[in-house]
């Protein structure tokens, strides 16, 4: 079965969660990779969106945050400063989603500008729930298509803590969660080095080569001591997630 | 008590030149409406308050209402960009946009602060982030019991809050169901307060529940407008305009096709849910 990169960076990111999951979930790309996995190989994966949906098993993907299908499919809905205070502050999920215009080798992520704060080249949606979410969750899940304008050397903006600009700041800023572990890429998978925290590639989708990751990102990008290739998409997770779009496709009204 | 208004009046009434508003309703109970009617009144100098702007922001920005912009994510949910936000922000058109910019757990929390009567707002954020960099009312605070430092950020107390609920009884109280957003908390940080609301019933049917109620003696005016949250939702009334939302793109990434669109649906527009009542 043939299958598109991006088919393949959903897939992957969908593979990391289980289900004994509770994942806090952005909009776009983690959702889609949050309801295959709860589609596909982890039933009782637990999701909650920021608009208060705690448990939700939306039957097609939402395409704000706060679409009716995740309040009518869910366990209960909170008010919003709930969400924050007890359910993300509180320390109740394990998994975080997030993505963002920029990344850098340890993690951190830009979703607020590029070029200058006073004077942005690209004004960009700004933080949202992240700033709290790249902290409060027990761990952080990265899924960003690959290329070197997202994947930087240095960030415009800092909007949310990664490992910080050393790989040690979390520990100085006194945040005892672990951070992002997983960045999925559409050419690769990349986990931090246990030592300096900085992200290096730990699979390569199949056909990808080593080059082509090192040319879509603004680092000198490193790569794990035994760098294996990413398991091919099965075809009931892409049957999954093509079904899955269709129905969020017919349900939104785009043919 | 509330008292019940026309629309017009009800804006004309509480809303004032250079006044901070907040319109709130996070994705669900958008008061488009009542934003529409802003607008239309011509008010400008405003201070805008949102977590999440939405279209609804974007219109006004556009329009020239505001000078300032207090939130903490503006962009088109699941389509990309709010262009004219991004236009009076990266060119100051149709006038240079000051932002007070935070994250949602902030504004959450400031609203909740502001409902509390509190100066502040105290809470674990913004960690190694930039935002406290752009931002001077975002501080800390040292925790007197563990010496943990904490965010704190000035509780808001909007001059006006409005909100579209899906109804009210005939003495004022007010009824929220579904994703039940800020709302409430925007409501009793507030001077003023306007609800915009799908129908005036009888009884609420609330006893023995749980529902998100405001009394009456919260509100100062409620007026029925009917799809007032289109192309937002109303749960149990409409659904949100997805198609909407994501046609929006288009209309609003061009300064004349904007401004013909708000001219068409919102400036002569059918009734006091104009351009709201598009779908």
């Amino acid at each position: 079965m043939t299958y598109t990169a991006t088919e393949m960076m959903t897939i992957a990111a969908a593979r990391a969660l289980t289900s004994e999951d509770i994942c806090f979930v952005g909009i776009g790309l983690p959702s889609a990779a949050c309801n295959l996995a709860r589609l596909t190989h982890a039933p009782r994966l637990t999701l909650v969106y920021e608009s208060g949906t705690l448990e939700t098993k939306p039957r097609v993907l939402p395409l704000s945050i706060g679409d009716g299908e995740l309040c009518d499919t869910a366990l209960t809905t909170v008010p919003v400063i709930e969400m924050f205070q007890y359910w993300l502050q509180g320390g109740r999920t394990t998994v975080g989603f997030l993505g963002g215009a920029q990344v850098d080798r340890y993690g951190n992520l830009n979703s607020t500008v590029v070029g200058d704060y006073a004077r942005p080249k690209v004004r960009l949606p700004g933080s949202g729930g992240a700033s709290e979410i790249a902290t409060a969750c027990h761990r952080i899940y990265v899924v960003m298509p690959h290329g070197v304008r997202a994947f930087v050397d240095k960030l415009d903006f800092l909007t949310s803590l990664g490992h910080g600009l050393t790989g040690r700041e979390r520990r100085a800023l006194g945040v005892r969660t672990d951070g992002p572990t997983l960045i999925v890429t559409d050419l690769c998978t990349m986990r931090p080095d246990p030592e300096t925290m900085e992200f290096a590639v730990a699979t390569l989708h199949p056909g990808v080569t080593a080059e082509r990751v090192r040319e879509n990102t603004g680092w000198p990008v490193r790569f794990h001591a035994s760098v294996e290739v990413t398991p091919a998409p099965e075809a009931h997770e892409l049957s999954a997630l093509r079904d899955l779009l269709q129905r969020t496709a017919q349900e939104h009204g785009v043919h | 008590m509330a008292e019940f208004l026309a629309l017009s009046d009800a804006v004309s009434r509480f809303v004032k030149r250079g006044d901070s508003v907040a319109l709130e309703g996070f994705t669900h109970l958008i008061p488009f409406a009542a934003g529409h009617e802003i607008i239309r009144q011509g008010l400008t100098e405003l201070t805008l308050i949102r977590m999440t702007p939405d279209l609804i922001y974007d219109q006004m920005i556009g329009s020239g209402c505001a000078r300032k912009l207090v939130f903490s994510w503006g962009g088109n949910p699941g389509v990309g960009s709010l262009h004219r936000f991004r236009d009076a922000v990266e060119r100051g058109w149709p006038r240079p946009l000051e932002l007070e910019e935070h994250g949602h757990s902030a504004m959450a929390h400031a609203y909740a602060a502001g409902a509390a009567g509190m100066p502040c707002a105290i809470f674990r954020g913004y960690l190694g982030s930039d935002l406290p960099r752009v931002n001077g009312r975002i501080q800390s605070v040292v925790c007197p019991f563990t010496g943990e430092t904490l965010a704190a950020v000035p509780a808001l107390r909007p001059d006006v809050t409005i909100i579209h609920a899906q109804k009210s009884d005939r003495h004022g109280n007010v009824l929220i169901s579904g994703i039940v957003g800020v709302q409430k908390e925007a409501v009793l940080a507030a001077a003023r307060a306007i609800v915009t609301v799908e129908e005036v019933v009888d009884d609420l049917e609330t006893a023995g529940t749980n529902a998100v109620v405001l009394p009456s003696w919260t509100v100062h005016a409620i007026a029925v407008a009917p799809g007032g949250a289109r192309p937002s939702y109303a749960h149990g009334y409409y659904q949100r305009d997805n198609a909407f939302y994501t046609e929006w793109d288009s209309i609003a990434r061009d300064r004349d096709r904007f401004r013909a669109w708000i001219d068409a649906e919102v400036i002569h527009g059918r009734s006091d849910a104009a351009g709201a009542t598009r779908t």
